[in-house]
């Protein structure tokens, strides 16, 4: 038995670093926010719908049985019945559909941002443009991250620190501001998503996609891209830090002194 | 006067032996089976490259496959298990089971039949050659999104003819089915008395003839934009990447009804004749699947609610998609109201039927969940989505398809299955389909995006179990091959009405049917 349970350890090599996580995050915004509420909402409604109809169906798998001596009945139609649950499911999903576009709306109204970030999607790393203060840069996965998961690379991906999941040069943006993100890409389409900032879009060659986002509370959020863009397309991670408004300013001036010494 | 018309008829009878037999036959049954055996072969070659895949993200870091060959591995297993395996094997049943349905000699169209069949092994050798060359397969997905799908190899031109060929086969095929079912019925036999799993066919075979040609559009613009100059999806030559999700999604959404409408009529049949009952509610059953199918061709954006489409759009899709659950709920009503007070028995088509019902409702679920565009900006391209539709897939079609085997498998040969046999492969086929995908469910909502060869560490642990639960369901499958061997090197023995409480004009033949299965229309009152 001990040795079982030591083989069961040893083939799941995550178990110390895992966290388990079973749901989507709430976030840090107010469309992650609006995500996870509608998510659990229908979520719950589902489960109710689950036991009544699984319900059903066990209670008569258990006495309706051949075994246990239940002679079949002979009813087989019942316009009455068929109306009933064709009406309280749609009137289930008219009380969905409700909250659901309200959010939808909400999500989609992207005026009055202060700053406007323009995503670029390139194979494979994306580049970020801050419009109002002409800062740019690239960004792409950290070279820890990209040695470690060429194949067989002999590196264990369990020493390596956010393995996959950290970049050269962080997106630094300020909390408390509506923030609009501008999507495009110059290859094949991309899909830029950090699922604690809220939902992803995709970013499309000749296309400018938008979306907006409200940081709440300061922080290192990270996520990837998520749309298949090529044999690179897993190691495009993402990484925002979330500062202050002030510390935010801060770190707009050292890059825009940077950029005139460089040009120097 | 019908036995001289029997002997005339036998008379006139030569079939060729051995592998001849198969190539020229124009039997409704012989066909069936080389639909049937090519999609069982086509579910092994896809199911190893799904092991393939899990094998790789068994645990993070890249151990086994490039990141390129591991595209390729996912583009091809989705490309295989839908158009190879999952559909043929429906078609397979249509052949089978409509002409013994209906009363018919056999299908309308034979010589058209055997073409639809034996267009496949040729498309299939071709699609599956490309892994061989030296570029590679396809490597965008099975939905091919261009701008990616155009920077492929060249393996492209040869996948886009085999897809066309697997596209001339599908219609060739539809055509003959509707054929048949509106020309061959036995006298009395009016539309709303026919077997429901001839309704559901009638249905998918509409559905195809109506979104085949629109797959067939893109994908040749697709092969012009790589090869002639085009520039329909290409943004710097003022064409557009979005139009082709559409046109895509066009096809797309019909064609998840395809590999499902069929699985609706399968399980419409096993749950009445173990349950001892006519089926519940057989005109809503039939109203329903008519509404699913209309509701189908105005629903295909929900496949693409991240491209950035105006609001209105969102909430258009939306409300259609989340219309459908209605019909689909009016179904999985219908189904236990069929079991409510029946006199259930629990053979092995029974429990494939039962769990069909159960984890299929699941995948519809989280079908529901994905239509609501607020979460689905979190969902879409996550393992979330892989979980949804391998649930309505995989216990969903996979899980109809061989319940309906064992269901006629006694019927087809006259042969008796072992049913203890049948019921561990049911039981260890469940187990492990749910341990491959329930887990899914979770990473994608924490956050794993689709199509990856690697993933982060958080991800780890239900990746492992998605992996050891797919490796289970892949070795359980050898079971249902030692299965049919085992029940084919039987004699005869079956009763020509193999299950008590079923019903249709199949269970009238003897056991295995005679070759041309209804000489003299039998009279339905």
């Amino acid at each position: 038995m001990r040795i079982l349970t030591t083989l069961l350890i040893a083939s799941f090599p995550g178990s110390i670093f895992a966290d388990w996580e079973t749901n989507m995050p709430r976030g840090v915004t107010p469309t992650s926010e609006i995500a996870y509420d509608i998510h659990m909402l229908i979520f719950y409604i589902t489960v109710v719908i689950g036991i009544l109809v699984f319900g059903a169906m066990l209670y008569s798998i258990i006495y309706h049985r051949k075994s246990v001596g239940h002679k079949p009945a002979s009813f087989h139609e019942s316009t009455k019945v068929e109306i009933i649950w064709t009406v309280i499911p749609f009137i289930i999903l008219v009380g969905m559909a409700i909250p659901a576009t309200k959010a939808l709306i909400l999500m989609e109204d992207t005026r009055d941002s202060e700053i406007t970030l323009k995503v670029t999607g390139y194979q494979w790393m994306w580049q970020y443009e801050y419009l109002e203060d002409d800062v740019s840069f690239f960004s792409k996965i950290d070279t820890a991250s990209n040695t470690a998961r060429r194949l067989n690379s002999g590196l264990d991906v369990f020493e390596v620190d956010d393995y996959l999941r950290n970049v050269d040069n962080v997106v630094v943006l300020p909390t408390d501001t509506k923030i609009r993100i501008l999507l495009t890409a110059s290859d094949v389409i991309h899909a830029w998503w950090v699922p604690e900032l809220g939902g992803k879009k995709d970013a499309i060659p000749g296309y400018i996609n938008e979306m907006w986002i409200d940081i709440s509370k300061p922080g290192i959020y990270r996520g990837q891209c998520a749309e298949l863009c090529g044999k690179d397309h897993g190691f495009m991670p993402i990484v925002v830090k979330a500062v202050p408004k002030d510390e935010y300013i801060k770190w707009v001036s050292i890059q825009k002194d940077e950029k005139i010494a460089k040009n120097r | 006067m019908s036995t001289n018309i029997d002997k005339l008829h036998d008379d006139h009878h030569h079939t060729p032996s051995g592998i001849m037999r198969w190539i020229t036959t124009t039997n409704h049954k012989d066909i069936g089976t080389l639909y049937l055996w090519f999609s069982l072969l086509m579910f092994f070659i896809g199911g190893f490259m799904a092991l393939v895949i899990r094998a790789e993200l068994f645990q993070p870091g890249l151990q086994l496959v490039i990141p390129g060959f591991f595209n390729q591995m996912t583009t091809m297993h989705a490309l295989i298990m839908i158009f190879g395996a999952v559909m043929p094997a429906f078609v397979g049943l249509a052949n089978w089971q409509i002409p013994l349905m209906i009363g018919a000699p056999d299908m309308a169209l034979p010589r058209l039949n055997n073409w639809s069949f034996w267009i496949l092994p040729f498309a299939f050798t071709m699609m599956i050659s490309t892994l061989f060359f030296e570029s590679g397969g396809p490597a965008a997905g099975w939905t091919l999104y261009p701008p990616l799908s155009l920077q492929g190899g060249d393996s492209m031109p040869f996948v886009i003819l085999s897809i066309h060929m697997l596209g001339l086969s599908s219609i060739l095929g539809a055509i003959n089915v509707i054929a048949t079912i509106l020309n061959m019925r036995a006298p009395g036999m009016t539309l709303m008395k026919m077997p429901i799993f001839v309704w559901t066919w009638l249905i998918t075979a509409f559905l195809l003839i109506a979104a085949m040609p629109v797959l067939a559009g893109a994908i040749t613009m697709l092969l012009t934009d790589r090869f002639f100059g085009t520039t329909f999806f290409t943004a710097s030559g003022g064409g557009d990447p979005v139009m082709f999700q559409h046109i895509f999604w066009f096809f797309g959404h019909p064609e998840v009804y395809i590999l499902i409408l069929p699985a609706f009529g399968i399980i419409s049949t096993i749950i009445p004749a173990f349950s001892r009952k006519k089926l519940f509610g057989y005109d809503s059953m039939v109203y329903a699947t008519a509404s699913i199918a209309l509701l189908s061709f105005v629903v295909w954006a929900h496949h693409m609610f991240t491209v950035g489409m105006p609001l209105a759009g969102e909430i258009f899709f939306m409300l259609t998609t989340m219309l459908i659950a209605v019909p689909t709920g009016v179904k999985v009503f219908n189904w236990v109201a069929t079991m409510w007070r029946g006199s259930m028995t629990f053979e092995t088509p029974m429990l494939f039927a039962i769990a069909f019902i159960v984890l299929f409702t699941i995948g519809g679920f989280s079908g529901l969940m994905l239509a609501m565009v607020p979460a689905d900006f979190q969902y879409h391209d996550t393992y979330f989505v892989v979980a949804h539709f391998h649930y309505v897939l995989v216990p969903g079609a996979v899980f109809a398809i061989i319940a309906a085997v064992y269901y006629w498998l006694p019927k087809w040969t006259g042969k008796m299955y072992d049913e203890s046999l049948g019921k561990i492969h049911f039981w260890l086929t469940t187990i492990f389909v749910n341990l491959t995908f329930f887990p899914m469910h979770f990473v994608g909502l924490a956050g794993m995006p689709r199509r990856i060869p690697d993933y982060a560490v958080q991800f780890a642990d239900f990746n492992a179990i998605a992996s050891v639960g797919a490796f289970g369901f892949g070795l359980s499958q050898l079971m249902f091959v030692y299965i049919l061997y085992k029940t084919l090197k039987k004699d005869v023995t079956a009763e020509d009405k193999v299950w008590d409480g079923a019903e249709g004009l199949e269970w009238t033949l003897s056991s295995p049917p005679p070759y041309h299965s209804f000489n003299v229309a039998p009279k339905i009152d």
